[in-house]
């Protein structure tokens, strides 16, 4: 297997940030979420590298624990989709016929919603936090992944070593987990790691929208909510936690690229 | 198959579609906790009372019957009146679509006027360092967060540089195109690294075609080639990723709506969360999944009127 720089580059940016995260009392001896009104709003200082927010908070502790609870929900949110989208989509390709029709008709229905919408009228339901989050990614996020994998299992049913397992009389249980699985998984493997990135914007955008992670939590949604109130003298409030997305953003999107690099050798 | 046969097939196939939206948005509101007559007539209300309500919402009868109730409201264009202030929430939509609308609207334009030249300009010359510059937006701009997006561009072109209004919606025409602008932008920013990826695949796909190698091979410009064959179905192949994407768009629209304090029918759905309104929450997820479903159907119908090849697929 040749050397993959995207791959690597990718994986050691991320990291970086989920090993500062990790470690974040280590790296910072601020509190994330204790307020300390003497020092409000404060410019960047030897003791404060990126200032302080409304309420005397350190913005860089926040960054930083902020990436624990983006990063870690963002994981989080994607595992189910991922176990539910490609369970079904090996069922619904391998099966076809009635199964096919009615989780294709499933499929369709979840495509109509569009996701904020969902997961707003979830939040509705369960109230603001992290269980909604996790429940409306779930909703949405595993469409995605049945269609992905239907449409691979559809290709490799044709193919001769699947053919050949039928004909030894193996059971299809046995032929879908050994023999199907193993090949159709690789593009959902990529496709995940932008579907984390979308997960962690969605985060973020219901962190902004008051319906996300509850403040005084530090996650980087409401840190951009609670930055645009001071945008025209502290730029950086609001500015930070964003660059911060893009920052994994891109990061992901190198490990995808790398991974698609390595499965096409 | 004629195009007759697949549009009646097509609309077939949105039957069950429609049916389990129906469904999911009327679980929705009975998945809720408490009974509405919680919300309507405070904690402290005598059950007496709330029974008396109950009953007069309707929602004393069986699951079964309050959805059939609620399907044949929905085919006589009822969505049922907000619990906050007694209007139909239908009409509550409706005042609030010229705002949606316009933004919607303006996302779409501006996001084609990003992404097609960049598209175009990639295509043109694979491989070159401006093709690798274009590739290079969607790595970025697919990891930035809606609202992150609406907040630099206030700061930018709001606050430093101020160009254009940073939140509200104007009176007069002129104002509303000004002040839609910046929301507009963060939308079209948002959707070019979509368009851009598969606007730019297609695009190869066009200038390798034999059609052009024709042209080519008569002698014809590359401009006017681009501008006769690359350029129209570039603009159809730019329609469909829109149609695909509908649901992306319309779910940021909701956010960005936010951004720039724009009353829109996103923004009426927040503030009646806040509210604990259902009718109105209910009302808004159909609309919204019904605009998705209509729109990836004229998307589909187009298409297949276009290129004749889905019709016999």
């Amino acid at each position: 297997m040749k050397f993959s720089k995207t791959l690597y580059v990718g994986v050691g940016l991320l990291g970086a940030l989920v090993l500062a995260a990790i470690f974040a009392p280590l790296i910072t001896s601020f509190d994330p979420n204790e307020p300390d009104y003497a020092n409000t709003l404060l410019g960047p200082t030897a003791q404060h590298w990126l200032g302080t927010d409304p309420l005397g908070r350190d913005v860089f502790t926040r960054l930083i624990y902020g990436a624990r609870i983006d990063l870690a929900i963002g994981l989080l949110a994607v595992v189910l989709p991922f176990i539910i989208g490609v369970s079904l989509g090996l069922l619904t390709g391998w099966r076809g016929g009635k199964t096919d029709s009615i989780i294709m008709r499933l499929v369709d229905t979840f495509i109509a919603f569009p996701f904020y919408v969902l997961a707003i009228a979830l939040v509705f339901i369960f109230g603001p936090g992290i269980k909604s989050i996790i429940i409306a990614i779930t909703l949405v996020g595993w469409v995605a992944y049945c269609r992905i994998v239907r449409a691979n299992v559809l290709v490799a049913k044709e193919q001769d070593y699947i053919h050949a397992a039928r004909l030894t009389g193996l059971p299809s249980s046995r032929i879908l987990r050994r023999h199907m699985l193993p090949n159709v998984i690789s593009q959902s493997i990529v496709f995940a790691m932008s579907d984390i990135v979308l997960s962690i914007l969605a985060i973020v955008s219901l962190g902004y929208l008051g319906l996300g992670v509850p403040v005084p939590t530090a996650e980087w949604g409401s840190m951009i909510q609670e930055g645009q109130g001071y945008i025209s003298q502290q730029w950086w409030l609001a500015t930070l936690p964003g660059l911060m997305v893009v920052y994994v953003g891109f990061s992901l999107s190198l490990i995808g690229d790398g991974l698609v690099a390595r499965l096409e050798r | 198959m004629s195009y007759l046969t697949y549009v009646g097939k097509r609309l077939l196939q949105m039957l069950p579609v429609l049916f389990g939206i129906s469904i999911a948005v009327f679980a929705i509101v009975h998945l809720i906790p408490g009974d509405p007559a919680d919300v309507l007539l405070g904690q402290n209300a005598t059950d007496a009372r709330v029974k008396i309500l109950n009953k007069k919402l309707g929602i004393d009868r069986p699951l079964l019957v309050q959805y059939f109730a609620f399907v044949w409201d929905l085919l006589h264009g009822s969505l049922g009146t907000s619990f906050y202030n007694r209007e139909s929430v239908s009409s509550l939509i409706l005042g609030r679509l010229p705002e949606t609308g316009m933004l919607l609207f303006g996302g779409v334009i501006l996001s084609i006027l990003i992404a097609l030249p960049l598209s175009i300009l990639a295509a043109s010359k694979r491989g070159a360092f401006r093709d690798q510059l274009v590739r290079a937006i969607p790595i970025v701009g697919l990891g930035m967060p809606q609202v992150w997006v609406g907040v630099m561009l206030i700061l930018l072109l709001g606050l430093r540089f101020p160009l254009f209004p940073v939140s509200g919606f104007g009176e007069t025409f002129p104002e509303r195109i000004h002040s839609i602008f910046l929301p507009s932008l963060t939308i079209a920013i948002l959707l070019s690294p979509i368009l851009i990826r598969s606007l730019r695949a297609s695009m190869l796909e066009i200038l390798d075609s034999d059609y052009v190698l024709t042209a080519r091979a008569k002698g014809i410009s590359t401009a006017r080639i681009t501008r006769v064959h690359v350029l129209r179905n570039a603009i159809i192949a730019s329609v469909t990723v829109l149609g695909i994407n509908i649901a992306y768009l319309v779910g940021s629209m909701v956010v960005v709506e936010r951004v720039f304090a724009i009353s829109g029918t996103g923004s009426l759905m927040i503030d009646s969360i806040s509210r604990r309104d259902y009718p109105i929450v209910q009302g808004v997820t159909l609309y919204f999944a019904f605009i998705v479903v209509l729109v990836s159907l004229i998307t589909d119908l187009i298409h297949a009127a276009l290129d004749p090849r889905v019709v016999v697929k």
